[in-house]
Parts: C-alpha cells; structure tokens; sequence
C-alpha cells in the first residue's frame, strides 16, 4: 500500500490532436514504465480502430513509478479518457476518480471547443489543473498568445504553464515535476475503513471476462475478497486485483487513493454500471457514493446485412460489441425493405461509425445503414407519451397531440473570418443564437440546435465552410416541441421506409427535392422510368422521373467474348446483390446514406 | 442417345490472323504490328494446331471456316490454302461449306482476292468502317473512302458473298450523318452489313484517350440510342433486317459461322488468343490459346498452343448459351436452356415481356427491338435467380 501523500491521480484533457496520447506516450516511457522494444504510438488505446481514429473510446488508465527531485518515489496515477464530443458523459465520469488534470493546449491552434467542454467537467470535479502548451517546437507556435487565451477564454492562471514537444520530449521532466508539486494527493482515506471503491469504467475481455476499473476510496480491495455491487446488488468473487503498467499486473491488495483492476468472473460489461460503489458483502460501508445516471443513446439507425443470409452474424458480432459496450443499445427490426436487422442506439455519430466500421471489419459483415433519427417525443391525445426511435413507425397522426424534438446547446469556436458562414449554417439547421462572443481573432458562437439537424452532416458542413478550422461541442439540453412531420419517399409508387423520415414544416419541401434530386442521380437507370416522389401524409411534396435505360448492350459479340462476357454479366450479378429491390427497381446501399447528405 | 447440345448450333474452325498493318485506336482484339512473318513457319504451326484439335472433335461434319484477325488478308495465300486443305482432310466438309475471311479494303489486298477464292475462300467480310475519308482518319484507318469502294467492287466480282462492317455513333456523327450513311451504303449491291456501335475499350489507344478526358464529341446515349433504332428502321426497309444486334442480312444471307456462336454450337479456334468451345467425352470445354504470338508460335510448335483448357459448368453454358442466342432475332430454344438447368422465372418473363423487350413463347424467348438495344439488362434479369 502506498502512503497517500506520494500517490497522485489525473487525467489530461485536450482537443483532439492536440497531442494527449502522444504526451501519455512519453511520459510512459520517461519513467521506464514499458520497455522501449514494447513501445508502440499511443499505447493506451487499445482498439485498432481507436488508434486509428486517434480517438480513445473507453477510459484507460496506467501506472507510473516516478522518482522525483525532492527523492521521494510517486505513484502516478493517470486515467486516459475518450476526448470525442459524443463521449463527453464518459469523460465527467472518469473525472471523478482522479484530483487533477493537466490541460493540454496547441500552442499554434490554441484553445478549441472540445479543450473547453472538456476544462468544465474538470473545474466541475474540483480538479486542479496544470496548463501544458504543446508542440512548442513548431515554427507556428505562439505561447505568449495562447496562454492569454487559457486566461481570457477558460479564466485559469496560465503564466506557469509547462512548454512542451511531446514529439521531440522537450519538458517531459517538468511536466512529471509539476504532477508531483501541483496537483494534490488524494483526499482522505483510511486503509482500515470498509472499503468504499468507485466503478470507473468495465470492459471485456474475451479470455478474462469483465475487467472492472476500480478507485479506492476508503478500505482496501484484495483477490479473495467478497464484494457487493451497491447499486446493482450483485456479489461476486475477486479472483484478481492488479494494475496497469500498461499491462495488467497483479498486486496484493489496493489501498486508498489507489487506481486499479478488478476482475471477479462478471459475465457481462451490463452486470456492471460505471459510477457504482463496491464494498466488502461483509462489512459495508454505510453510504454509497453519488453515483452517475447512465448514458442514454441519442441517435439511433437501423443496420441491415447488405447479404440477408447473414443476418444470425450480425446477431453475434453485435451481442458480442454490446458486452463490451453498455452505452450501446439494440432491438430486432423488420424492414419490409431491407428484411431483417437491428435498430442500434448510440451516443452519436462517431459512435455509430465505430460500432459500424468494427461490424464490417471485424466481423466480414457488409452493411446496409439507414439514415440515422434521433428520438421523438409523441404526445399522445390520450396524454401518454411515446419515444420514437424509428420514423418509419410513425402512429396515425390523428392521435398524436404534438411533437418534441431533442434539442442541444452547441459551441462552435471560429476564426473570425468564418463566422459568417458558421453562423448561415445555424440559421439553416434551426438554430438560435445564444451568445456570441470574441477572444482575440477567434469568436465563439453558442447555438441551440435541434439535435436532428445535426446528426447528421452538421459537422462535415461545419467543417467545410470553415475549411476545417471550426471546432465543436455539444451538450444535449432536453426536448422541445415543434412543427415536424414525417416525410415519406416513394420510389415506382411504393414507399421507402428505410428513407423515411422527420422534417419540419418550413424545410419539409427544400428537403424533399432535395432527396428526390438525389436519389435520381443514385439510382441506376432501369429498363423503364421511375417516378421518385416526396410526400407528407398523402400529399406530393416533390417529384423527380428517372428515364429509362435507352441502351446498354454490347456491340460485338463473337466466338472469342463468351467466356469475357459471362464473367462480366456474372460480376454485374454480384453488383446486384449489393442493391436492395424495391418492387422491381434495385437502389444501391450507398444511396440510403448518401441521399441524406445535404448540400446546402 | 439424344444428340449433344452443340450439335443444334454446329460445328466451325476459327482462325485466328495476329498481325495487322498498323493498329487502329478502337480496336481490342489480339492484333499486333510486326515487321517480318515467317509465313512458313506460321503455316506448319497452325496446321499442327488443326490436328491437335481434330484428335479431341472427332465424328464432326465442318460446316463454316472463318479467317479472323488481326488482318488476315495479309496472310500468304498459300497459308490459307495449307489450313483449308488440312482441314478438309481432318473432318468431312459440307457441301456447302463457308469459308469466310477478313478483309481490309485496299487496293494490295484486293490484288490477292482471287488466289484466296483459288485456295477455297468463299466469302469476305470488308473492315470498310466508315464511307468519309475524314471519319477514317479518324478510326485509324489506312485506307480511303474511294478505295475501300474499289476493293469492294473487286470482292463483288470475284466472291459469291460479300459482307462489310460500318462503326456508327462516331466523333461528331449525327443521328442524320448516320442516316444518310447507311443508305449510301445499302445502295450497294450487298446483302450483309454489320453495324457496329463504335465502343470505347479500356486499354485501347480511344480508351487512354477517353480516360483522359478526350473523345469528347462522342453521341451521348440517348443519340446512340437514336441510331440503333433508325438502322434498325432503314435496313428493314431495304430487306435487311437484323438477325443479331449488329447484323443485317437479306434471308439466306447471314453469316453461318457466326451463326455458330450465337446457337452456342462448338468451335475449334486456332491461332494466338483464339477461344474455343468443344464438346467432348466429359461435357463441354472452353479454350483458349497463349495470346502473344511469339509464345503462341513456340508452344504450338512445341505441341500444344493453348493456355487453358477448362470444363464448363451447366450452370456456365447456359448462361453462355442465353447471353449468345438473345443476341439472335430467333432468340432461344427453352427447351435446350432448361436441359441446360436453366429456366427463368415466370414473374421475371412476365415483367419484361410487359415492357414490351421480350416475346415469350411456349418454346422460344427472344428480344424485341426494344429488348436489343438494352439486352444487357434484360440478361442481367433472367440470369438474376
């Protein structure tokens, strides 16, 4: 067990390539922590596809063995946490388990929505935070700037920041020194109390089970113990505690103040709710910790297999995704369209392509995915309430009283040369101004959005217009009633319910050409002409005719093409089964995202 | 025992010519240029050829035999005159055998026309493409308007069948330009015309060019579209309708060995990158024969010139025999289709013969005008199943 005094707990928030794993990367390797022939570009992240994306998705968490100036060794303990717009309830949770944050900022770029979204939940969990400029090595590099910023825009001293390239390791050593000196120890503690530990975060591993990450507050946790989930109610068996160095290494026992693992042979990542309070079954502690409420997905979709033969492996691949992933959610669909599939919750976008983009890659599972919705609010003339999560089941109108939409509050940080196109984007999405406001050549715009406007392409427009240097954040802010209804698309004259979906009143039209417009130029010509339509209720909103095929067929055709010409016609069948056949006209997989993408 | 499939479409000899005089920018046939031939020796290699396959197609009357290129009227007259009496010798012959070679229409190539009849060549087909001398230039081509006319007037005279090939749907044609073509062209005495919609290749000299971003005032789609439908209109009203996609003949006119291939009958092909079709004790084989002519020449000299010699499938051969027999005005037997495992739906059948680009018979399937011009996708929906 380790004094307190020499243990210290943090985590780094930044901006997304501002250099977080980077810096986590050499401060591993500063203290010897993994051995330079295992070092590997962002050890923490784990998944491919978070190393890929440079994104961390779970929380991670590492100790370092730090022998300081003043002779003493610490332990540090740091908790890598997801830095992506739609992880941000995560991020607050892990904040609670540590005492301090270093604030990593580009020092060319500057402070950027996310550093910002991200500060708050530090200053909110009473952290202490070092400033670190990065990248300080870069001819573009403008400390004295930014550090005005931190001070103007975050209003945090910034005058001692530490200077760093967590490239080249320039001031790697100052930053471990201000670790020690700056941030606290953790609070109280007493090794002899019950236990009381916090449920960081849980994750899965296919040879161990669940892998639970622990914060001990009071007490201490060994292999042998019998725990109790306080809120869950479950009890198990600790067969293991440890640490990560970044591997998993066993220890004795954890004390107070210490960061950890647990691993007690829980079969699920759901048997497990991140923020809950373990104690000893034995002797309990009296009071639980606060808790957390737990994340509620936002943006929902329907995945299909693109082949319907394998709908049972998208089953598996998705039930073995979800043990892993509690924030996760799915239910069977049938779409008279695209068969059988699984509407999929998640917390936004990024999510959504994360878990699609593992399904495809780690399972060989070709996907059909249909335009993402957030969830409805129906309120019901008999004065229920309904979510809807899917538009295509919409109840008769006739019943429905109103309609509220989820909305969020977005920051968007801008130079200012941009703004005025950042600011015709919200206007078009719906949006009304909350503040506007200017640091330095940077303004920064607060809007509340309907959350439908922006699941969507919000971001790549966003990105766009300000050509990528726009930065972006948001917080949901409850729902809101208004004027939406759902528009149907109909293809040869029969509906389309995976391309359904809700609009409001005044973009209803502009919207429906838009699709019809579209989807005219993603569907193959046929060999007769399809009506494309837009329609509200009964009612034709736009229209496009795709004309027929005049002629595909090949000139020359002799003894010597046959076996060409087969294997071509035996590609293009192939080709086919990439389409989905509405009656007789075959619209491609493409089509049912791509016809969503707004260009204006 | 039933008779075999093949034998509903017959049995012919292709032979395959590789050397041209120079290479045209549309072309992507197995042509090259080439300095010096060996006549000789290509002679005593093709022959070898010709044995080696009658040994594996016995019992089999040769109907057609077609001189293919390339450009075969470069051959040495005496090299067709060693393979046509070799082959004679191989298999029993017709009486009224085809022996039918590719021409191109200069004057030096019309000076051989009647030692290529000696040697038993009984029909031509003329490469005149187009009847403009800017539009040859164009093609590539080495011969002018008036000179392809003189060497057809030759052909005329020494040939009972003459046939030749027009490319439409060119840089810049018009669908009038074409029109008036193509009656210039059927004022001739001539009872066989392809029509050919010029295609643009990948990996030919238009196909660079076209990727590039070049060729650009070819007809779009729907003006080709245009031109197939009014060849269609004319040639019919000059009692030569088409019998294939691109073929036009009066009655009794049309090509046997083509014919060949679109009943799906077997082929011996012979000469570099020449693919055959051959029937034997364990069903049907698709050949095919090593594509450069070098190679070609050693491994037939060496005794055996082809590159690949695999079964097909039933599965195979009645896509095949679809695919080449809707090609045809006749259309398909659905009898000998569903022999070969193959029977299209009935919603299918329906639904395209309610667009009005199929005729569906108790015993036939075959496309309409309409169905032609698309015939790919109609291909694409029968074999979808």
């Amino acid at each position: 067990m380790t004094e307190l005094s020499r243990i210290r707990n943090f985590s780094i928030v930044a901006h997304i390539d501002h250099g977080k794993s980077t810096l986590a990367d050499r401060l591993i390797q500063l203290t010897g922590t993994v051995a330079e022939r295992d070092m590997q570009e962002q050890l923490l992240d784990s998944m491919d596809i978070e190393r890929e994306r440079g994104i961390t998705i779970k929380a991670n968490t590492v100790r370092i063995e730090y022998p300081a100036q003043d002779g003493h060794t610490y332990i540090l303990n740091l908790i890598d946490t997801p830095g992506h717009v739609d992880f941000g309830y995560e991020v607050s949770r892990s904040m609670r388990a540590v005492e301090g944050s270093l604030l990593v900022v580009d020092a060319s770029q500057g402070v950027e929505a996310q550093t910002l979204a991200n500060v708050y939940q530090a200053i909110e969990a009473d952290h202490e935070i070092v400033p670190v400029l990065n990248k300080i090595d870069l001819p573009a590099a403008d400390p004295d700037r930014v550090r005005e910023q931190i001070e103007d825009v975050i209003g945090i001293e910034a005058h001692d920041a530490v200077e760093i390239s967590a490239k080249t390791g320039l001031g790697i050593p100052e930053v471990l020194e201000a670790i020690v000196k700056r941030l606290p120890p953790p609070h109280g503690g007493d090794p002899d109390a019950p236990l009381k530990a916090m449920l960081v975060d849980s994750k899965y591993d296919a040879y161990l089970g669940v892998i639970v990450i622990v914060r001990i507050i009071d007490g201490t946790l060994k292999k042998g113990d019998r725990i109790r989930m306080m809120k869950t109610g479950g009890t198990y068996d600790v067969d293991d505690v440890g640490i990560y160095r970044p591997a998993m290494t066993s220890v004795k026992e954890l004390g107070p103040g210490e960061i950890g693992y647990l691993n007690a042979s829980i079969k699920q990542v759901r048997d497990t709710r991140v923020g809950d309070t373990i104690t000893h079954e034995k002797r309990p502690c009296d009071k639980a910790l606060p808790g957390f409420k737990p994340s509620v997905p936002v943006v929902f979709c329907g995945l299909f297999p693109v082949d319907s033969s394998e709908f049972e492996d998208l089953r598996t691949a998705i039930e073995k995704l979800a043990l892993n992933d509690a924030s996760f959610s799915y239910e069977m669909e049938t779409s008279a369209a695209l068969g059988f599939g699984f509407r999929c919750g998640f917390l936004g976008l990024l999510h959504l392509e994360v878990v699609r983009d593992r399904i495809e890659r780690e399972y060989d599972i070709e996907l059909i995915t249909t335009a993402p919705s957030v969830v409805y609010h129906l309120h019901m003339k008999d004065g229920t309430m309904r979510e809807l999560h899917n538009p295509a089941d919409m109840p008769d109108l006739t019943h429905v009283s109103h309609i509220e939409e989820p909305r969020i509050k977005a920051t968007i940080m801008v130079p200012d040369e941009y703004l005025g196109d950042v600011l015709k984007l919200c206007q078009e999405r719906r949006g009304i101004q909350l503040d506007l406001t200017y640091a330095g050549t940077r303004a920064m715009a607060v809007y509340d959005l309907p959350l439908n406007e922006v699941v969507f392409d919000f971001y790549d427009r966003l990105k766009s217009v300000t050509k990528g240097y726009a930065s972006f954040d948001y917080q949901m802010e409850g729902y809101r009633e208004d004027n939406l209804q759902k528009m149907q698309i109909l293809v040869n004259d029969e509906p389309v319910d995976a391309l359904s979906m809700m609009v409001h009143r005044d973009r209803a039209e502009q919207r429906g050409r838009a699709m019809c417009e579209k989807l005219k130029e993603l569907i193959p010509r046929h060999m007769f002409k399809i009506p494309i339509q837009a329609a509200i209720g009964g009612r034709v909103i736009a229209r496009e005719t795709l004309s027929a095929m005049r002629k595909d067929v090949t000139a020359k055709c002799y003894g010597g093409d046959a076996t060409r010409k087969r294997k071509l016609l035996d590609k293009q069948k192939a080709g086919k089964k990439k389409m989905r056949q509405f009656g007789k006209v075959d619209i491609p997989q493409e089509a049912f995202i791509s016809a969503l993408k707004m260009d204006s | 025992m039933t008779d075999a499939d093949w034998q509903a479409g017959g049995f012919g000899l292709y032979v395959h010519w590789p050397f041209c005089a120079a290479k045209c920018p549309y072309c992507d046939f197995n042509s090259h240029v080439t300095a010096h031939v060996d006549h000789g020796r290509w002679a005593r290699a093709l022959v070898s050829e010709l044995r080696r396959n009658a040994a594996r197609t016995p019992d089999r009357v040769l109907n057609t035999v077609f001189f293919g290129g390339g450009t075969p009227s470069l051959m040495d007259p005496s090299t067709v005159d060693a393979i046509l009496l070799e082959a004679r010798s191989l298999w029993p012959a017709a009486n009224d055998m085809e022996v039918t070679l590719e021409a191109n229409p200069t004057s030096v190539e019309a000076g051989k026309f009647r030692a290529f009849r000696d040697a038993g060549v009984n029909r031509v087909s003329m490469g005149v493409q187009a009847l403009n001398d800017a539009d040859l230039r164009r093609l590539g081509r080495l011969h002018s308007a008036e000179e392809a006319m003189a060497a057809f007037d030759v052909a005329r005279n020494i040939f009972d069948r003459v046939s030749f090939d027009l490319i439409y749907a060119r840089q810049g044609q018009t669908l009038v330009d074409w029109q008036a073509e193509l009656r210039r062209a059927l004022a001739l005495a001539v009872d066989h015309l392809s029509l050919y919609q010029l295609t643009i290749e990948p990996g030919t000299a238009f196909g660079d060019r076209h990727a590039r971003g070049g060729l650009r005032d070819l007809p779009d789609d729907d003006i080709a579209a245009d031109m197939y439908d009014a060849t269609q209109e004319i040639c019919e009203s000059h009692g030569m309708p088409a019998y294939e996609v691109s073929n036009h003949a009066a009655p009794g006119a049309e090509s046997r060995h083509n014919l060949i291939y679109w009943r799906y009958g077997d082929y011996v092909g012979i000469g570099p990158g020449a693919h055959g079709r051959i029937t034997g004790p364990h069903g049907r084989l698709a050949t095919e024969t090593h594509r450069m002519p070098g190679q070609w020449l050693a491994q037939s000299e060496a005794g055996n010139g082809d590159s690949l010699t695999e079964p097909l499938s039933l599965a195979d051969q009645a896509a095949e025999y679809l695919m080449m027999s809707l090609r045809l005005s006749e259309g398909t037997d659905r009898a000998r289709l569903k022999r070969l495992g193959l029977e299209p739906e009935a919603t299918t059948l329906q639904h395209l013969s309610g667009l009005g680009l199929l005729r569906v018979t108790e015993t036939s399937l075959s496309a309409t005008m309409a169905g032609r011009r698309v015939l790919n996708a109609v291909l694409r929906d029968l074999l979808a199943g």
